[in-house]
């Protein structure tokens, strides 16, 4: 073994593009290769729990770890790395706030289970689910447990930084690349602990380029039926639903500078207690009626103000989930 | 003898119109029902829609919303912002499982104690025939929820 310092990157609930996404910084993984000794990647190498289960304490310098709470084996990793690093980073979306995986806490489990697996596009005709424990001759199997909600990292185990994004801009990777590097150098201090690093601290509206005129609006409209969009002027004056004014900056406004509305990847911006609740403040400001029947019908332009607002954000706002999941499945 | 369900609802009122109303109920001793807390803002329309999300999930089981009539904000045409952000959070709540008659909006003047009271009788009755919300008290409160509760 090498004396360089530990790194390892987990995924729990997630779609691999945070991975990607750490791929994406190019010759910088060179740096990475260069000053740490990467001792657990399972979508990059080969590895066993048991491998890590046997590390000491602590050893691991610094943890990536992205991917929502869904199932108990996700706790279960969650708080093994914890154990494990020094530097847990709650890395993405999905680790942060949730994500769309998040969105699964409007429904009960056993709903989703239907939808998986009885609905028509699933060819399941002798109606076989999934079981979480199954006998064979060498003995029982276990499969992971659905938890009844999606939760996020923080919310399962002390986290020292976070990373918004989904995923983080490679950029804003490279950089917190840099400072780590710095810090074992002595060149530079890590942050404080609980703060949000690869990102901004303002807007996406603050870095989008467009012109606002606060101009209001008469109705909302799906961004395929505006063609084209002004390329110069907000996208929210011209009626599509765009998620900036409440979302994180530190995309450099990606999304707005191509003429698509931003969705708010990058999580609620600084000092935002919840994030739907200030979308609704942001798209009740633009919305030009006074009567109630005529903002009634210009609101009906957003057909699921839920999910526009709490795309990426429902498991860490305020509610959390819907009545019908803990009702349902209990909390 | 079953005890009747007392409803917890949390009240924002405008300094220049709607706490002036509750204020003359008072001073002409008018009753209303005990259920509603007030909560005095400058203006309906500093009404962050955040109030009523940690008004209902800390516990409320109801809120209810009031200001100035439409015209006669102190602030020119705050309310106005204060009722689009009502329609479009009833809406984003009932996607979250909220019934829409738990939350409301009521207009008051200064002069109208005697309207704001019967307003607020009948919505603690009509919150009342809802039933709690009880919605859960989530054991992995962020940090900054906590660091609240410390200094209250």
């Amino acid at each position: 073994m090498s004396n360089k310092p530990k790194f390892a990157m987990y995924w729990a609930a997630s779609c691999g593009g945070c991975e990607i996404a750490v791929l994406n910084i190019h010759e910088k993984i060179l740096d990475v290769d260069a000053n740490f000794d990467v001792v657990f990647w399972p979508v990059a190498m080969d590895a066993k729990y048991k491998d890590v289960e046997e590390m000491e304490d602590k050893s691991i310098l610094l943890t990536l770890f992205n991917g929502s709470m869904r199932n108990d084996e996700n706790e279960k990793i969650a708080h093994l790395m914890r154990r494990k690093s020094q530097i847990l980073v709650s890395f993405g979306s999905c680790a942060t706030e949730g994500c769309v995986p998040g969105l699964a806490n409007l429904f009960p489990v056993n709903e989703i289970m239907d939808v998986a697996f009885h609905t028509v596009t699933t060819d399941n005709p002798n109606n076989i689910l999934p079981q979480t424990s199954f006998e064979v001759p060498e003995g029982t199997l276990h499969l992971p447990t659905m938890n009844s909600r999606v939760k996020t990292l923080a919310q399962v185990v002390d986290v020292d930084y976070y990373m918004p994004g989904c995923p983080p801009e490679s950029h804003q990777i490279a950089a917190v690349v840099d400072l780590v590097i710095q810090v074992l150098q002595g060149k530079a201090q890590l942050p404080p602990k609980g703060s949000v690093i690869g990102a901004g601290n303002s807007t996406v509206c603050d870095e989008c380029p467009r012109a606002r005129n606060v101009k209001m609006i008469k109705a909302f409209h799906r961004i395929q039926e505006v063609a084209p969009l002004d390329p110069t002027l907000c996208i929210l004056e011209q009626g599509v639903p765009c998620n900036g004014p409440a979302t994180r900056s530190g995309c450099n406004a990606r999304c707005p500078r191509v003429g698509a509305q931003c969705i708010g990847c990058y999580g609620p911006a600084e000092g935002v207690l919840d994030y739907g609740a200030r979308l609704v403040t942001a798209f009740a400001s633009v919305v030009d009626a006074k009567e109630p029947a005529e903002i009634e019908s210009i609101l009906d332009g957003i057909p699921d103000p839920t999910g526009q607002f709490y795309r990426f954000n429902l498991a860490d706002s305020l509610m959390r989930a819907s009545t019908s999941n803990w009702k349902k499945n209990g909390h | 003898m079953s005890e009747q369900f007392e409803p917890v609802i949390v009240g924002f009122t405008c300094n220049w119109c709607s706490y002036r109303a509750a204020d003359t109920a008072g001073t002409a001793r008018v009753k209303y029902a005990p259920n509603v807390r007030l909560i005095r803002l400058m203006c309906s329309g500093r009404l962050d829609p955040t109030f009523v999300m940690k008004a209902l999930a800390g516990g409320a089981d109801g809120v209810l919303i009031t200001g100035c009539h439409p015209g006669d904000c102190h602030y020119i045409e705050q309310n106005y912002k204060a009722l689009r952000r009502f329609l479009l959070l009833r809406r984003t709540l009932a996607g979250l499982g909220v019934e829409p008659g738990r939350i409301k909006l009521i207009w008051a003047s200064a002069a109208e104690g005697l309207k704001l009271a019967h307003e607020i009788n009948q919505f603690v009755e009509e919150v009342r025939a809802l039933g709690p919300l009880n919605w859960p008290k989530w054991n992995d409160q962020p940090a900054e929820i906590d660091a609240v509760k410390e200094v209250a």
